[in-house]
């Protein structure tokens, strides 16, 4: 026996108790996702495990082995967060319909009312026992001290001597939070159970439904609660819903809301309209300065142009998140430093904050201080790619460096950038980050029926109307958000069309 | 040589110098700011770039230390900056070994193997990564929530919860690394292969070896791009002690509770890292950054 075979049959057995270890852990999660009532996570994730399991166990996809784990994870956390978010678009989740109907209808299960006449007054004695004095024909109860009780639970036994001293009812305030825990076992032999019922009383609850079928709840008056499967609503006898409600699917009706709609679909036009023109002015704005620079910088007479190149790359360096809330700051209609400036020079005081034109400037200004030196840097790699004697021979002709720049340099730039301003304006479209950090959306459109911004993306219009205003309409959201989706879907294959084609004329050209 | 006029030429240099000069001190005109207002008295002052009445009061709140005012009270932090710093440099690192881990490994498999489908993904990849993280953030939400009620370690409101669905951010660096495999001699694993060595081997002991700077690239880009990312985090992370620069940063600036001057410190303070970071690498990060729109 050679040590190599010996090392090759530990290696093998190594491995293969490390995979039935990994193979039994995750089956032990998916268990418990199906058990924690989520049977979608526990399919996905029973999936995903029993292919890794096959691919590392058989030599036959030794390959996919490579690929596998990254595969796995743009599958679960990119394309199915996109169909998860499309195929909310088709629900009315939202944080009136939040929960599942399982949940919903253990929470009405759980709720108790309070059994009439059974309330007891009661007394904290200086010891910490609770003290029920004698009332009608029921006889005087003492618990144990309350700090003593396990799980909450104690049980009183009667009591004949006289009433111990009782502490004030600032005692009871101090003590709330551990006699709301409590439940307290009564000594006859009913079973009843008594719980505090406000800082006075201590009284016998009993749960205030039964359930008959799943979906239909009878009260203790006789009343029903029938769940309506259409709107994710228990309506009660007059036909009124009851909250909480439970996410349920509502096809088009998203869509056709905002398709129809004149409260949504007239700021989401101009949204939509806003976010264009912002992504495209965007791009020429940072495409014609970060070039314009390079251009300069490429210059060989001047001096100093690397810490001109330094200097100018510094926007791009510091993170973005930073440089943003800094000009939130410098654009402060009252204390921000652009204003002091602006008023002490020409006595104005620009409103950037609550004027839309003014705010949306602001933010084509912000964006384009952020973004030139990325096409600075890379219309500086293009530069050097244009052969030097196409500058000779128009310097022969007697061409100025404008004509140059027109006739040699920008076209030459412009081709190899033409993907490259396509993902630009597709980064733009959704550059949700600067709108959320700047302005937030605002100022608000006036006369819409959900909350809209004048400088609101589509998408952080989407962000908001998901997370942060009131209602958290993740329905309407999710369906927007699937129209962002097609729309960015378009925009990426248009790219990758023209890079196809691109790549191709290259490659004809060097072959 | 070109014939030039020698005055032309002088004033044309002149005139550029003064326009870059210009366009320089208008973009530096951010940081000279927030580096005068780090040292101003207040959270609400103006005054000249040059404080009257410089105070460290900021900086030693950022850092983390009280502060006491000369009249005698004192100022505790409103954050913890330094915290936050680390946060974002602990998963930022980690996420990105992960992540570099995940795409050598597929980059390698595109390069050098045969299998079904190989361009049919690769060109997906490339679909796939304009699409807005920020709008699938309910999704990530339901699905760290779903997690966490199993595996509580791994719900909302955890980091490794967070460094897990940043894996999924290797979609450019797989076409960048594979670009760089592509250009490595194939007569070398050839020869590997005539010895005796797995895929793996090669892959371990000839193609990393050599992909070293381009994996220093990819490595830089993801930490950047990490560090700045704030939709998903925003979402994920809601203690204060636990959130990212990028989530806690915002805290300084909301209408009810106004910190300019406090902010300032610590953005100066925890900027300055990373822009170092940057600056320093910025030579090697170029060629990286022309294969794709990564921060634009």
């Amino acid at each position: 026996m050679s040590s190599i075979a010996q090392k090759t049959i530990f290696y093998i057995t190594l491995k293969a108790l490390g995979l039935s270890v990994l193979c039994l852990s995750t089956l032990y999660i998916v268990w418990n996702f199906y058990l924690a009532g989520e049977p979608l996570f526990a399919i996905g994730m029973f999936v995903l495990a029993t292919i890794a399991a096959v691919i590392f166990s058989f030599r036959r996809f030794y390959t996919w082995r490579f690929i596998y784990p990254g595969i796995a994870a743009i599958a679960v956390f990119i394309v199915l967060p996109v169909v998860y978010t499309s195929s909310v678009g088709f629900t009315n989740f939202s944080a009136r319909n939040l929960l599942t109907f399982e949940r919903v209808q253990k929470y009405h299960l759980q709720k108790t009312i309070t059994v009439d006449g059974s309330q007891r007054p009661f007394n904290l004695t200086a010891e910490l026992k609770i003290y029920f004095p004698k009332s009608d024909d029921r006889a005087a109860l003492i618990t144990p001290n309350i700090t003593t009780a396990i799980n909450g639970q104690l049980t009183a036994t009667l009591y004949a001597n006289n009433p111990p001293e009782a502490l004030s009812i600032k005692a009871i305030i101090q003590n709330r939070a551990a006699l709301q825990a409590l439940t307290i076992a009564l000594p006859n032999d009913d079973g009843g159970f008594l719980v505090a019922d406000g800082l006075r009383n201590f009284a016998q609850i009993s749960p205030q439904y039964t359930k008959i079928t799943d979906g239909i709840l009878t009260a203790t008056d006789g009343t029903q609660l029938v769940a309506d499967q259409d709107v994710g609503f228990f309506r009660d006898s007059n036909g009124d819903i009851v909250s909480p409600g439970w996410s349920v699917g509502v096809g088009w009706q998203n869509f056709i809301k905002i398709a129809t709609n004149e409260g949504i679909s007239a700021p989401m036009l101009q949204i939509f309209l806003w976010t264009c023109i912002f992504a495209f002015l965007s791009m020429v704005f940072t495409f014609s300065l970060g070039t314009g620079l390079a251009v300069l910088l490429d210059w060989k007479h001047l001096k100093g142009r690397g810490i001109y190149r330094v200097l100018l790359i510094l926007p791009y360096a510091v993170p973005s998140f930073i440089s943003i809330l800094v000009f939130k700051g410098l654009f402060n209609q009252n204390f921000g430093e652009i204003n002091l400036i602006l008023s002490q020079l020409l006595g104005i005081k620009p409103e950037w904050f609550t004027s839309p034109l003014l705010a949306k400037s602001m933010l084509l200004i912000v964006n384009t201080w952020l973004g030139f030196p990325y096409w600075m840097l890379l219309a500086g790699g293009f530069i050097q790619a244009i052969p030097q004697d196409q500058y000779k021979a128009a310097a022969l002709e007697g061409s100025g460096p404008i004509r140059n720049f027109f006739k040699i340099t920008l076209p030459q730039i412009l081709t190899p950038s033409v993907p490259l301003l396509i993902a630009n304006f597709a980064f733009n479209f959704n550059n949700i980050v600067l709108i959320l950090l700047l302005t937030s959306g605002g100022p608000d459109i006036a006369g819409t029926i959900i909350p809209a911004g004048s400088t609101d993306l589509l998408g952080s219009f989407t962000y908001r109307i998901a997370f942060q205003d009131s209602g958290q309409d993740f329905g309407l959201a999710g369906a927007i958000s699937t129209l962002i989706f097609i729309l960015t879907g378009f925009i990426a294959y248009v790219n990758f069309r023209f890079m196809q084609r691109l790549a191709a004329k290259t490659g004809a050209a060097t072959s | 040589m070109m014939v030039e006029n020698k005055q032309s030429l002088k004033l044309r240099k002149l005139i550029t110098h003064g326009f870059l000069l210009s366009i320089c001190l208008l973009m530096m005109f951010p940081f000279f700011m927030i580096l005068s207002i780090s040292f101003r008295e207040g959270n609400f002052a103006t005054g000249s770039l040059f404080p009257d009445n410089p105070t460290l009061e900021h900086w030693a709140l950022a850092l983390g230390f009280e502060y006491t005012r000369p009249d005698g009270t004192i100022i505790k932090p409103p954050y913890p900056v330094l915290l936050w710093l680390w946060n974002s440099i602990k998963i930022g690192v980690i996420a990105s070994v992960g992540i570099l881990v995940l795409s050598t490994t597929s980059a390698f498999a595109f390069s050098r193997m045969q299998f079904r489908g190989k361009k049919s993904i690769l060109d997906s990849l490339l679909i796939i990564q304009m699409f807005p993280g920020a709008l699938t953030v309910i999704a990530m939400y339901a699905i760290f929530d779903a997690l966490g009620q199993v595996v509580p370690w791994l719900g909302v409101d955890s980091h490794p919860a967070l460094i897990i669905s940043y894996l999924s951010a290797i979609t450019l660096h797989i076409w960048t690394i594979k670009g760089y495999f592509d250009s490595i001699d194939p007569s070398l694993d050839k020869a590997a292969q005539l010895d005796g060595a797995t895929p793996w081997q090669a892959f371990r002991y000839i193609f990393l070896p050599l992909a070293l700077p381009i994996i220093a690239v990819v490595f830089m880009l993801s930490f950047i791009y990490l560090v700045n990312e704030y939709p998903v985090a925003s979402v994920l992370l809601h203690n204060t002690e636990d959130m990212t620069l990028a989530v806690g940063a915002r805290q300084y600036l909301y209408p009810q509770k106004y910190l300019w001057g406090d902010f300032a410190a610590a953005a100066v303070l925890s900027g300055l890292p990373i822009t170092i970071l940057f600056l320093f690498s910025q030579r090697f990060l170029i060629g990286g950054m022309s294969d794709g729109a990564v921060k634009g």
